[in-house]
């Protein structure tokens, strides 16, 4: 069973696929991880998925309205976007308004990816004028510039602050801030898709998600 | 050109395993195309074409290709000289290094850019420290860099090859007629090397035209300065928008095939030594 899930899934969905591999002998579950926009493309195309996790529902919207989904999505998870910074910070940004600052070197993900279309909203309720140097095509990719030191800052989920390490710190960004529901549905119509829906959005799955971080929808 | 000898032996009739293997290899190779030609919205394909976004990221392909094609010459040239001319040992290794980024993933390029030339990097530090240079994420030099380091293996190997089909005595009856060393270059070794250099400029532009992965990675995503045709289509293909991906695919193609049947008929095709040689093309 191949199982097609937003980039910032990576660590609680390996999780996911152990348990549920492990309470299900004989099922063999393949993660493919990358921007939802990218996943919602391949599938589009053809792509031979059986269940598809979205960061947001726009991209899960796209696959529905063109009939590749096998059931009706269902919202799995919350993720609030989250300011990182490298560890030594030298930009030296201690807030949200810091990034109108050009000089900065500023990572975000592109438009079409969850995480970018969340930062968008962020930048322009808070009346941020950024000019970001790299528009990523997942929230990870934005993490590496800002794990390896060579983006001052980055905007990425909450979840994906832990998957940074010590590298990373994050800076706090109040509680008003917005968030993303993520939805996940069955692509295709074998059973096995439809009872790791259920597994995703039933106690166990909710668990591993809370313990990555992760709020309910 | 020469026409198929029609003499009468068995032998000369085409082997047909071989033809039907070669037909089944251009079906491959070209069955991609045909795909997307068929899916092309020919009535929209200008609307696309003409919008802002699409000629920006023409513009910046068609500026970084040139400036890292010329990179490639004017740093692969002296090079190619180098692997040509001298004996040194460990000449098959630096061969290697050099033509490594031809077979290497281009994200691995562009991450161990991030490694040398990066903030952190081993020479990016200098930068930093003695140019001023903060970053190179976004800049159109970055993207630049990217393309070069994956295109000037392809200048370098078509130089170095050129080099060493040229006839030495030619250069050194130049020189025993009392030409300096600089004179021989200019008005023999050049010359003579001209279709070489233009068939490896050429390709390294091409390669650097069509350049994804380097450049996503270490030079990032900025439209106007960074994104390229490539990472446009790219981008617009994931953002569900395959009517555009499609489109300036059909543009880019377009582009490509346009060098690439230049290359072959002015420069590779009239010149290959097999063709002066080999019995098959002299009148039988």
């Amino acid at each position: 069973m191949t199982v097609y899930a937003a980039a910032s899934l990576s660590e609680a969905f390996e999780d996911l696929a152990t348990e549920y591999e492990a309470a299900n002998p004989g099922v063999d579950v393949k993660l493919n991880f990358a921007g939802s926009a990218r996943l919602a493309a391949q599938i589009s195309a053809g792509a031979r998925a059986d269940v598809f996790a979205s960061a947001n529902g726009a991209n899960m919207n796209r696959v529905a309205a063109e009939g590749r989904t096998a059931a009706s999505p269902v919202l799995f998870a919350r993720n609030r976007l989250a300011l990182v910074v490298p560890a030594d910070n030298p930009g030296n940004i201690s807030e949200l308004e810091d990034l109108s600052d050009d000089s900065l070197v500023l990572a975000v993900c592109a438009p079409e990816v969850p995480c970018g279309a969340l930062a968008q909203v962020v930048l322009a309720d808070a009346g941020i004028d950024a000019d970001p140097d790299t528009e990523e095509t997942s929230v990870r990719a934005v993490l590496t510039k800002v794990t390896l030191g060579e983006a001052d800052a980055g905007l990425v989920y909450a979840t994906d602050v832990a998957a940074g390490g010590d590298k990373v710190a994050a800076v706090p960004l109040g509680p008003q801030i917005r968030f993303n529901d993520y939805p996940v549905a069955a692509v295709s119509d074998r059973a096995a898709a439809a009872a790791f829906v259920d597994f995703v959005v039933g106690p166990d799955g909710q668990r591993i998600l809370w313990s990555h971080g992760f709020d309910s929808p | 050109m020469t026409k198929r000898p029609n003499t009468k032996g068995p032998n000369r009739r085409p082997p047909i395993a071989i033809v039907a293997m070669a037909i089944i290899a251009v079906a491959v190779l070209s069955l991609p195309l045909v795909g997307l030609l068929q899916r092309t919205p020919w009535s929209s394909l200008g609307t696309t074409l003409g919008e802002t976004a699409t000629l920006e990221a023409l513009r910046v392909s068609v500026v970084v290709s040139l400036l890292a094609a010329a990179v490639s010459v004017v740093l692969g040239l002296p090079l190619a000289w180098v692997l040509a001319r001298l004996s040194f040992r460990g000449r098959a290794l630096v061969r290697a290094i050099v033509l490594l980024p031809m077979v290497l993933p281009p994200v691995v390029g562009g991450i161990a850019l991030f490694f040398a030339l990066g903030r952190k990097g081993l020479v990016g530090r200098a930068l930093h420290n003695w140019l001023g240079i903060d970053t190179l994420i976004g800049t159109t030099a970055g993207a630049v860099i990217a393309a070069a380091f994956v295109s000037m293996p392809f200048f370098v190997i078509t130089a170095e090859a050129g080099l060493r089909q040229l006839d030495p005595r030619l250069e050194s009856a130049a020189s025993t007629l009392g030409a300096g060393r600089w004179t021989v270059l200019r008005r023999i070794t050049l010359p003579l090397l001209a279709p070489s250099l233009a068939a490896g400029a050429t390709l390294s532009w091409a390669r650097a035209l069509g350049e994804f992965g380097a450049t996503i990675t270490f030079a990032g995503n900025h439209p106007g300065r960074t994104r390229t045709l490539p990472l446009a289509i790219a981008q617009a293909n994931e953002a569900g928008q395959p009517e555009a991906a499609i489109a300036m695919s059909v543009l880019l193609i377009g582009v490509s095939l346009l060098i690439l049947i230049g290359l072959r008929h002015r420069w590779i095709a009239p010149r290959t030594p097999q063709q002066q040689s080999s019995p098959e093309s002299s009148p039988s």
